[in-house]
């Protein structure tokens, strides 16, 4: 008779109280996420390959859906722009499209990229301190809306709008003191000196632009609703201001990005669940901030914001593969997967929570993961309570949405397939793996330097 | 290699050990082999044993075995023969 053989896991001891509750080493990270959307992560890695990103339609609708009700039911007017250096997959830009996203930029390349996805250049938000002439004069013959940065690009605009007998349609962003700190004062102008203020009247004398909003972007991650309370406090300001000594009534208040997804920064001592404000908060406040100005009711501004990580972090996966596992010289295990930082930039500022894809034993042990860079500063996690990994075994990374497949490397490993599973759960590829062609096609070999003898 | 006579095993994992108060968790073919190592088993015995109870190849088995009981010697819960 022959007996079917038990599921093999390597052996392990652990100490107790050796950090078995420390930091994130909830117990639900060793619930294995076997399927996304249905479809089995096995299945996804023996068509596509591992590391693999995947992308989930059905949340990516199912998060904008709900963010954008949170604030439509507390302000009246209420447009998204999807930031595109967040993530620029054209399918992810149109998707966001489709649920009525205009885009915002921060580049000629990512403009051309939203013109290019049929976004209408009036519904195209040109941010960023790096707008070339040629930029310039593009984003104005197609009615984009300018955010000037600093006082060159302002003056650069005025020689092009008086030489093109086209009036810009322009914002200034404006940074300040929220009560958050750094201030981010590399950007834009600065509302407590004076400087915002006084760029405003530039434009609005100079005669060759059309002043249609007011912009910020704050910071990053932000945990504080109340800094966005002050920030829409004082563009309101700015914008009551306008009123009253030119008449003139802007069209739109855009409040950018910031809003923190539910990810792991790394420092902190609590998970991202349990630390993270609910967005209603921050809709709140922001509301509230707008409807108790001093702008007429019916002049209230339309309310733009450019939220990226917020929208897009939960609906990307990174599935991985485990390498080979040792043992450091500490005594520490380590397990060493096939992505490193390369492929998940974004480890350099968050815990990411990484699940085993398979079946696993309840225990549990403390390991440090590793990429597969020949260097020391791969580290996917410095600790992380996994139950014992198995080379071959997969692992899923979560949260992976924002900033991953824009910021990769392509160092030492090629970036790998991105596939999107759409709302019927059938997978399509996004993005192509790069292969050695791919960069080879880049490169040029000098005649003298085509041969050599060894 | 032995386990130190001192040593406790409980049947649901938790290991203990007198000589120096710790107490560690196994997951349950950790479990197997060290009840095995207490029945005095040797290392080449507890190989053929996992070998036909668990999908496993031999190479990794040896691998994992080796890491495991150099693990025990370092935590002090087992020692060469003399
Ligand atoms: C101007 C601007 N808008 C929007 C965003 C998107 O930010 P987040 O992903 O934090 O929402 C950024 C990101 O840095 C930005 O600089």
């Amino acid at each position: 008779m022959t007996m079917e053989k038990k599921r093999y896991e390597r052996p392990v001891i652990q100490k107790l109280n050796s950090g078995l509750l420390n930091k994130f080493g909830s117990a639900t990270e060793i619930k294995p996420l076997t399927e996304i959307d249905g479809v089995p992560v096995k299945r996804l890695v023996a068509e596509y390959g591992s590391p693999l990103f995947v992308f989930s339609e059905r949340q990516i609708r199912e998060k904008y859906a709900e963010v954008h009700k949170i604030f439509t039911t507390r302000y009246p007017k209420v447009k998204f722009g999807w930031s595109y250096k967040t993530n620029y997959l054209n399918a992810i830009c149109n998707i966001f499209h489709q649920q009525g996203s205009w885009a915002e930029v921060v580049s000629g390349f990512e403009y051309e990229k939203a013109l290019q996805n049929g976004v209408p250049g009036n519904k195209i938000i040109f941010n960023g301190p790096d707008k070339t002439a040629a930029d310039l004069q593009k984003a104005m013959a197609n009615n984009s809306l300018i955010h000037l940065d600093h006082m060159d690009e302002f003056y650069l605009l005025n020689e092009l709008a008086a030489a093109g007998h086209k009036k810009p349609r322009v914002a200034i962003r404006v940074n300040m003191d929220t009560g958050v700190y750094p201030i981010w004062d590399r950007f834009g102008f600065n509302y407590e000196n004076g400087q915002a203020w006084s760029a405003i009247n530039k434009i609005m004398t100079s005669g060759n632009f059309t002043m249609v909003g007011l912009h910020c972007h704050i910071g990053t991650f932000m945990l504080a609703p109340s800094a966005y309370g002050i920030a829409a406090d004082k563009l309101a300001a700015l914008f009551v201001r306008i009123k009253n000594k030119f008449g003139h009534t802007l069209e739109y208040i855009d409040l950018g990005g910031g809003l923190p997804s539910p990810n792991n920064l790394k420092g902190a001592y609590l998970p991202g669940n349990d630390l993270v404000p609910p967005i209603e908060e921050f809709a709140d406040t922001i509301a509230n901030s707008l409807l108790n100005s001093d702008i007429a009711p019916n002049e209230l501004p339309l309310l733009i914001m450019e939220s990226g990580r917020l929208l897009i972090d939960e609906a990307g996966y990174l599935i991985g593969t485990v390498i080979a596992n040792k043992r450091l010289s500490t005594g520490r295990r380590a397990t060493i997967l096939d992505f490193g930082v390369n492929s998940l930039f974004t480890s350099f500022w968050y815990n990411h929570k990484i699940s085993p894809a398979q079946e696993v034993s309840n225990y549990k042990e403390d390991v440090e993961l590793f990429g597969p860079l020949c260097m020391n500063i791969d580290v996917v996690r410095e600790s992380v309570i996994l139950p014992p990994l198995n080379t071959g075994d997969r692992v899923v990374a979560q949260n992976v949405g924002a900033y991953n497949v824009t910021q990769w490397m392509q160092f030492i490993t090629m970036r790998p397939n991105v596939v999107l599973i759409d709302d019927q759960g059938k997978p399509h590829i996004i993005r192509r793996a790069e292969s050695l062609d791919t960069l080879n096609q880049m490169e040029e070999m000098p005649a003298h330097l085509k041969t050599f003898k060894l | 290699m032995i386990l130190k006579k001192s040593v406790a095993i409980s049947e649901t994992g938790f290991i203990f050990n007198p000589a120096t108060g710790d107490s560690y968790t196994v997951n349950p073919i950790a479990a197997e082999i060290l009840q095995l190592l207490k029945a005095a088993k040797s290392l080449a015995e507890i190989k053929q044993e996992i070998l036909q109870q668990y999908d496993v190849d031999e190479k990794t088995l040896e691998e994992d075995l080796s890491d495991f009981s150099s693990h025990l010697q370092q935590l002090g819960l087992a020692e060469h023969e003399a």
